[in-house]
């Protein structure tokens, strides 16, 4: 494998001086200052090590490409006057995979960040001392231990998923880690384990695991063609590999895109290109929605969140306000409004580990106000970007959520919010699931759509784990406060549809175990879409966010809502009592389905197949027709309702403690979100959190538990269990 | 105490630069690398900052010349020579770099002037008493191990 290539090309140092190391360790210093130069290399030389000096990145890195294993672990200034450091280690990330240690005099904390953020794996202020200096070949050890275990796992997996994954999150791993590829594909791993794969198994494709020699050719490949006009196939007949297929370019391509990207200072704006395969842009996709999701969703953990998030506030927005054009902004209100640990760094990792669920829904109880879904669309874009950057937590089901929100939602919100809408009832203890609810629900034709969430889920998930957590934490907050936030999360005002948070527990449980596999969010994903029409790109799988925001902005939104409302919701609510708030909840519940769906393992090119196809996911919408048309803005509410059951779902899937039962439903109050706002909260308790909050006005109906209404509902009407999930006002 | 008077006086020199604040830990960092490969490493590092940080001290006394004052540049700069001042262990400089990084952070032209006439005194003061130092040192002979500040 070529990663086993490079990780045994690593081991080489040390095999050749097994019982020295860490002396001999091969150490190379950049510094534009003489003098700290100087004194780096006595120290370094002091403790053993082979140390190369050179005092331009440039000439830095072109020493590291001529020679390809020559070194163990460089060490780089920060403030450099021909490149930043930051570029410098993203570099090297992504063509070495060597540990950086990044060095400077300024110690304050942003700057830190940064260096986390980027993939530094540590950061030294100077003056450094040789102390410092004396264990750095821990680095060394730790990448090349998780770069062995990333292969054994891929190795091991027996199940083409499991490559799959892998492969994703190497394909991922590029823009979300920067340089940390196996570490990303370690972290998708152990999240994918768990997902199913059914729905993704016709899409499977064969993993491709991006070692450092290919990605050096791929580089070389699209240099040659000009960045520009670099074209997937383009660069797979320069490369000419074997084996190598257009889609494994495209998305490489897109991570690369957006990794270059943040190297120029993080454009906000991802293009809206939403997840076209064909199009293999996840840079164009970084509508500034967009751009956060698929950072997250690259970073690998929060495009769920960040998306879903964005998603709620557009939705809370859509509802309120027919510009949501700011899904940045909103997502500002989300995130900070919901909860500043979610901001980034935490939330995302937070999220990214619980769930990818969760995430979707935090992303989106924020946006509860029209406003806010502005702000928070922002925020959430922000902390999607954030996240990429450098979640590398490995909140990978936070990921696969958001990303299928995204996905979903740019495609055909219909279909995916309804399987949102379903899932969140059952948020509460859905273990993962809140898409898998919404399967059930969707029933209809969702299971079709569903299957495509799943791949986008799971697509998602590699890459921006972080970003989903984000979003979730997010969501989860306002869902925890739904009696705090009634008319925060969500700007519905008066959702009157939207059952409470249905109680999680039960429902998510049958729905979890039902959509287990199923990509269930994908009804978000078709919010997402319907909502974001113009920014299909940020619905890639990575955009999760972007999803969010777009459907927050949209006016469409409501047009999406609808769809997924209608199948989840609309059953219950009356179309009057939807409002426009309650479109948000839809999107929010879209993103919590994707982000429930991230657990599974997915095929990110499936993925992005099904979100080419997620517009059509009628199923969904067939049954929510007459409730949806009925009242945009009530499917918005009822959404929401089912996002944060979707959430609690999720939550539950995830097994994030605060979602667990915490959704009761108390009518619709969203106050009695049983989700609890927990950082850690799946992306999909996030949504339902959200929803929650957003249909503070839509519930009023108690329909009981969530779960209990969620079923009965689902033997109703399709339509109406999703309705079950209370928005508590 | 060394019985050598010259070592003698080599080490109440150190000493006083530690205790009057000239100097910091970070120097002694720099006196433990020496060795017998590198026997006068501490001078050239010195030597090296005092000629590297001279083209910074003349871009930075350029740039307070021009008005208005572009205090992005000037932290930029002073940044840099923080950087270096710190590697050396010129322990005022230091405290005088931050201060101008104060200053400009908070556009004061005139705290900037002040702080920066300041900072060429002490580090022309260090210059003067390390050069001493390094002087004595070689007429000293080869130093044993420095003893640690206090």
């Amino acid at each position: 494998m070529a990663t086993a290539t490079s990780s045994s090309a690593a081991w080489k140092a040390v095999d050749s001086v097994p019982d020295q190391f860490p002396a001999g360790l091969r150490v190379l210093v950049v510094d534009d200052d003489p003098t700290c130069l100087i004194i780096l290399e006595k120290m370094l030389r002091n403790c053993s090590y082979e140390v190369t000096k050179c005092n331009r990145a440039e000439t830095a890195l072109s020493i590291l490409r001529e020679n390809k294993n020559g070194f163990d672990i460089v060490i780089s200034d920060v403030h450099m006057p021909d490149m930043d450091g930051f570029k410098l280690l993203e570099h090297i990330g992504l063509e070495m995979d060597l540990p950086v240690i990044m060095m400077s005099a300024d110690d304050g904390k942003h700057v830190v960040m940064k260096g986390v953020i980027h993939g530094a794996c540590d950061y030294l202020i100077k003056p450094v001392r040789i102390e410092a200096l004396k264990n750095i070949w821990q680095h060394v050890i730790r990448k090349r231990k998780n770069g062995s275990k990333d292969l054994e796992q891929s190795g091991s997996v027996e199940e083409g998923d499991q490559q799959q994954k892998q492969s994703e999150e190497a394909d991922y791993s590029s823009s979300a880690n920067e340089g940390n590829w196996k570490s990303s594909k370690r972290r998708k791993d152990d999240e994918d384990e768990t997902e199913d794969r059914d729905d993704t198994s016709t899409l499977k494709k064969p993993r491709v695991v991006w070692s450092i020699e290919l990605h050096q050719q791929f580089v070389a490949a699209v240099n040659q063609l000009g960045i520009d006009k670099a074209v997937p196939k383009k660069i797979l007949e320069l490369m000419n590999v074997p084996g190598l297929t257009r889609e494994n370019v495209a998305s490489h391509l897109q991570k690369y895109r957006l990794y270059l990207r943040r190297l120029s200072g993080v454009s906000p704006h991802l293009n809206n290109s939403f997840m076209n395969p064909q199009e293999e842009t996840f840079g164009p996709l970084s509508s500034v929605n967009g751009l956060g999701l698929q950072a997250l969703a690259a970073g690998g953990q929060l495009p769920a969140q960040c998306l879903a998030t964005l998603q709620a506030a557009a939705l809370g927005h859509s509802t309120a306000k027919s510009s949501i054009p700011l899904p940045l902004v909103d997502q500002r209100n989300i995130f900070s409004f919901e909860n500043p640990k979610l901001r980034f760094g935490e939330g995302q990792q937070q999220l990214m580990n619980n769930n990818k669920h969760i995430n979707l829904l935090h992303a989106i109880p924020t946006t509860m106000e029209p406003k806010q879904l502005t702000t928070s669309t922002s925020i959430g874009n922000i902390n999607m970007q954030v996240a990429s950057h450098g979640v590398k937590s490995g909140q990978n089901n936070s990921e696969l959520i958001n990303m299928q929100v995204a996905s979903h939602g740019v495609q055909s919100s219909q279909s995916n919010s309804a399987l949102m809408q379903m899932g969140q009832p059952q948020f509460a203890h859905a273990p993962r699931l809140p898409l898998s609810v919404g399967q059930p629900i969707i029933s209809n034709g969702i299971a079709s759509n569903v299957s495509t969430q799943n791949g986008i889920r799971a697509n998602i998930r590699a890459p921006g784990n972080n970003p989903v957590s984000q979003t979730s934490s997010m969501l989860n907050y306002p869902m925890n406060h739904a009696s705090e936030l009634p008319g925060n999360c969500f700007p519905l005002g008066s959702t009157p549809g939207m059952s409470g948070r249905t109680s999680k527990g039960t429902f998510q449980e049958d729905f979890n175990s039902e959509y287990r596999g199923s990509v269930g969010f994908m009804p978000s994903y078709d919010i997402f879409d319907d909502l974001n029409q113009h920014k299909p790109q940020n619905w890639e799988l990575q955009n999760v966010g972007v999803a969010f925001d777009d459907t927050r902005h949209s006016n469409s939104l409501q047009g999406n809502l609808d769809l997924s409302q209608s199948v989840l919701v609309q059953q219950g609510f009356t179309s009057g009592q939807m409002n426009r708030q309650n479109r948000s909840g839809i999107v929010v519940s879209k993103a919590m389905f994707s982000a429930g769906d991230s657990t599974e393992p997915g095929n990110p090119l499936n993925v992005n197949q099904h979100l080419n196809s997620l517009p059509i996911d009628n199923t969904i919408r067939v049954k929510t027709e007459s409730v949806a048309d009925v009242n945009p803005d009530n499917l918005f509410i009822d959404h929401f309702g089912q996002a944060d059951l979707m959430s609690a779902l999720l939550k539950q899937q995830q097994g994030i403690a605060p979602a667990e039962n915490e959704f009761d439903y108390d009518g619709y109050s969203l106050d009695d979100i049983p989700v609890k706002t927990t950082t850690h909260h799946s992306p999909v308790l996030v949504m339902i959190i959200a929803f929650y909050n957003v249909h503070n006005l839509l519930c009023n109906q108690s329909l009981g538990p969530l779960s209990s209404c969620f079923f009965k509902k689902l033997d109703m009407t399709s339509f109406k269990i999703i309705i079950c999930c209370r928005f508590s006002t | 105490m060394d019985r050598n008077p010259l070592r003698r006086q080599l080490q109440i020199m150190r000493k006083s630069f530690f205790d009057q604040g000239y100097l910091d830990e970070q120097f002694v960092q720099l006196e433990e690398l020496q060795d017998e490969a590198n026997p006068n490493f501490v001078e050239e590092v010195v030597t090296l900052y005092y000629r590297d940080s001279a083209r910074l001290i003349l871009s930075i006394e350029q740039a307070l010349e021009r008005k208005p004052f572009d205090f992005n540049k000037l932290d930029a700069h002073m940044h840099q020579f923080k950087g270096s001042s710190s590697s050396i262990g010129a322990k005022k400089v230091k405290a005088e770099s931050t201060q101008f990084r104060e200053y400009c952070k908070s556009r004061n032209r005139e705290g900037c002037t002040r702080c920066f006439q300041q900072l060429k005194k002490e580090y022309a003061t260090l210059r003067k008493k390390l050069e001493a130092y390094f002087q004595l040192a070689r007429q000293a002979g080869p130093m044993e191990t420095a003893c640690r500040p206090k």
